[in-house]
């Protein structure tokens, strides 16, 4: 080794002030690559091992991904082992929470969850997090505000614990599975991606180990400390279905097709479009209509973004959608195309939606169909209370996607059962009016006066366009008015638009 | 309108409302709903019952109805329904929209 003296080279300070001079390399490896892998790898043997070499003290932050939906039993079973191992006070940020993480009602009464962040919220957690479970309130992002919050640091992940169908020794971790036909599968881990490269710790929990490398990947081993094998990671019925279900619901195929008429009437269908079509039988059907018109007109998609579906994949198969960007896979289809398909292609959560990065693909939209659970004059979108206040949705890319589109179309029965869609007031704002341009519901199209050009074509089309005052007195006619929900003072849930500023917050429901 | 036996008119379909109207002893409607949409609609419900019944000149009888989230329409049109079985009537007064 050569004695080098670091004083005599110029602006040394400046080139390399902590590194100093070569001091020899580590133990060279002889095994063979095979033998090195059985041995000199990630894996660790239980899961509690996992948590206690990850460092993971009382009050920090632990992340989830809800790709499994309500399949998942990664975030159960996490939580069950840190409880028994006495660690409180954490923060559970999880990028979606649904019905089956019901248990966690029980950790949060004994302290070990004192705070949530979360998109959405579903079942008995939901209502009794509705009914004043948590001192803390539930901070809701959509998934592009997530993104930009872990980017910014203002959501810190101190330790990331990630479902994957597969994973090989190092760590390199997927959605599904080459080796074995009827193993997990999640498709695309667009979440957890994200999650991974910021999270100062991440385990990942599978069900499969493969052999090195697990190419390609969702998460690549530079992001991973730890890999677990557990027997299982989730319900594959619960993860998802073999093809999402396509509506036979009359009023959901009237709203579709009407939605495939107005997105042809309104400009932004011409060859070489971008779309994205939300989750919800009438939004989903929209689909079908628009391939209908697409192959009469010899019109094809760039891309299709989001969540993607078989119908999207099929269109894809066919030559009608040229690229497919896959931030979570809502079916079997979806999930096998993005193994097979060379141009789908999986991207993570700031690639999809965030504000703050250098580009989202939400930017470069031109059109998306949405859904809703209410609509208010000034065109506010509820997803996230139901008629009776309590929580039940998720914000999921809505904001995201509304604003980031030229076109935002937000599709719903004017009525569902004896509660109103169209109404004065929504109980929680999640996507702003200024963002949403078109609403169609299964008796008439209602167009925001900010987009007066769009209204002016589709009135030209001949299409059943009205005013959006005219849909809520039309709702109010047939099921009356309701009586107002009774909440108390106190704050159980803050919502966030995409920029993380609170644009609505969630009351305690007064049930007396 | 009296009422003699056990009179049943709906289904437990969503958009539905189940009435199940019985003979009461003592005067008066023993009403007792359960509504999906209680919070938002149950007085309205009730207002409907009350008023289909009265209608029909029920002055007795114990109700009980469940609604999947029905239109006033439909709680009046099964309520009438329940009561004129359980009346054991079939006289019924067709009424026609001029």
């Amino acid at each position: 080794m050569k004695n080098i003296d670091l004083k005599k080279i110029p602006h040394i300070s400046e080139i390399t002030a902590q590194h100093g001079s070569f001091t020899g390399t580590p133990v060279k490896p002889k095994e063979t690559f095979l033998e090195r892998m059985g041995s000199k790898n990630k894996v660790v043997p239980s899961l509690e091992e996992a948590i206690r070499l990850s460092g993971l003290r009382d009050g920090m932050t632990i992340s989830f991904h809800h790709h499994f939906r309500n399949g998942d039993y990664v975030v159960n079973m996490v939580v069950e082992q840190i409880a028994k191992m006495g660690i409180k006070n954490l923060t559970l940020a999880a990028s979606s929470l649904t019905d089956i993480h019901a248990p966690l009602i029980e950790h949060i009464k004994n302290g070990v969850i004192t705070h949530i962040e979360t998109s959405g919220l579903r079942g008995k957690l939901a209502e009794e997090v509705s009914r004043g479970l948590m001192d803390f309130p539930i901070v809701f992002r959509s998934h592009g505000g997530r993104a930009a919050a872990i980017e910014s640091g203002e959501l810190h992940i101190d330790v990331a614990f990630l479902g994957a169908p597969s994973c090989d020794p190092y760590g390199n971790a997927n959605g599904y599975n080459r080796d074995e036909e009827n193993a997990t599968c999640c498709g695309s881990l667009g979440y957890a991606k994200l999650d991974a490269l910021h999270a100062d710790k991440c385990v990942i929990i599978t069900d499969h180990i493969v052999r090195f490398p697990n190419t390609p990947y969702g998460i690549p081993e530079s992001n991973v400390d730890y890999v677990v094998k557990v027997d299982s990671i989730g319900d594959p019925k619960g993860i998802m279905s073999g093809a999402t279900r396509f509506t036979k619901n009359p009023k959901e195929l009237l709203i579709a097709k009407t939605a495939a008429d107005v997105i042809e009437a309104s400009g932004y269908f011409y060859d070489g479009f971008s779309m994205q079509m939300g989750s919800g039988g009438a939004s989903l059907a929209t689909a079908r209509y628009l391939r209908e018109k697409m192959i009469e007109k010899n019109i094809h998609a760039r891309f299709a973004l989001g969540g993607i579906t078989g119908q999207i994949v099929e269109m894809h198969e066919e030559g009608l959608v040229d690229k497919i960007l896959d931030v979570q896979s809502f079916d079997l289809i979806a999930a096998n195309s993005l193994k097979n398909n060379r141009f789908h292609q999986q991207i993570d959560a700031s690639v999809y939606a965030s504000y703050l990065n250098r580009g989202a693909a939400v930017n470069e939209l031109d059109f998306v169909v949405l859904s809703a659970l209410e609509i208010d004059t000034d065109f506010n979108v509820n997803v996230m209370t139901g008629s009776d206040g309590v929580i039940r949705g998720a914000i999921g890319g809505h904001p995201d996607t509304a604003a980031g589109a030229s076109l935002s179309i937000v599709v719903a029965p004017l009525t569902r059962g004896r509660i109103p869609t169209i109404v004065d007031k929504v109980n929680t704002i999640v996507t702003p009016g200024s963002v949403v341009d078109v609403v169609v519901t299964d008796q008439g199209v209602a167009v925001n006066p900010a987009r007066p050009e769009i209204k002016e074509l589709l009135e030209a089309a001949g299409l059943p366009v009205t005013t959006i005052e005219a849909l809520r007195d039309r709702c109010t006619r047939i099921v009356g008015k309701p009586e107002p929900i009774k909440y108390k003072d106190r704050i159980v849930g803050v919502v966030m638009y995409r920029d993380n500023t609170v644009i609505d917050v969630i009351h305690e429901i007064d049930e007396e | 309108m009296q009422i003699v036996t056990k009179g049943v008119a709906g289904t437990m379909e969503s958009s539905d409302i189940i009435v199940r109207i019985e003979p009461a002893e003592q005067k008066g409607i023993e009403l007792t709903l359960t509504s999906a949409v209680m919070q938002q609609f149950g007085k309205q419900i009730e207002k409907v019952i009350r008023e289909t019944l009265a209608e029909l000149g029920v002055e007795s009888a114990i109700v009980n109805a469940v609604d999947k989230g029905a239109l006033d329409c439909t709680v009046a049109a099964r309520v009438k329904a329940a009561a004129y079985r359980a009346a054991q009537c079939e006289d019924y007064t067709w009424r026609t929209k001029q």
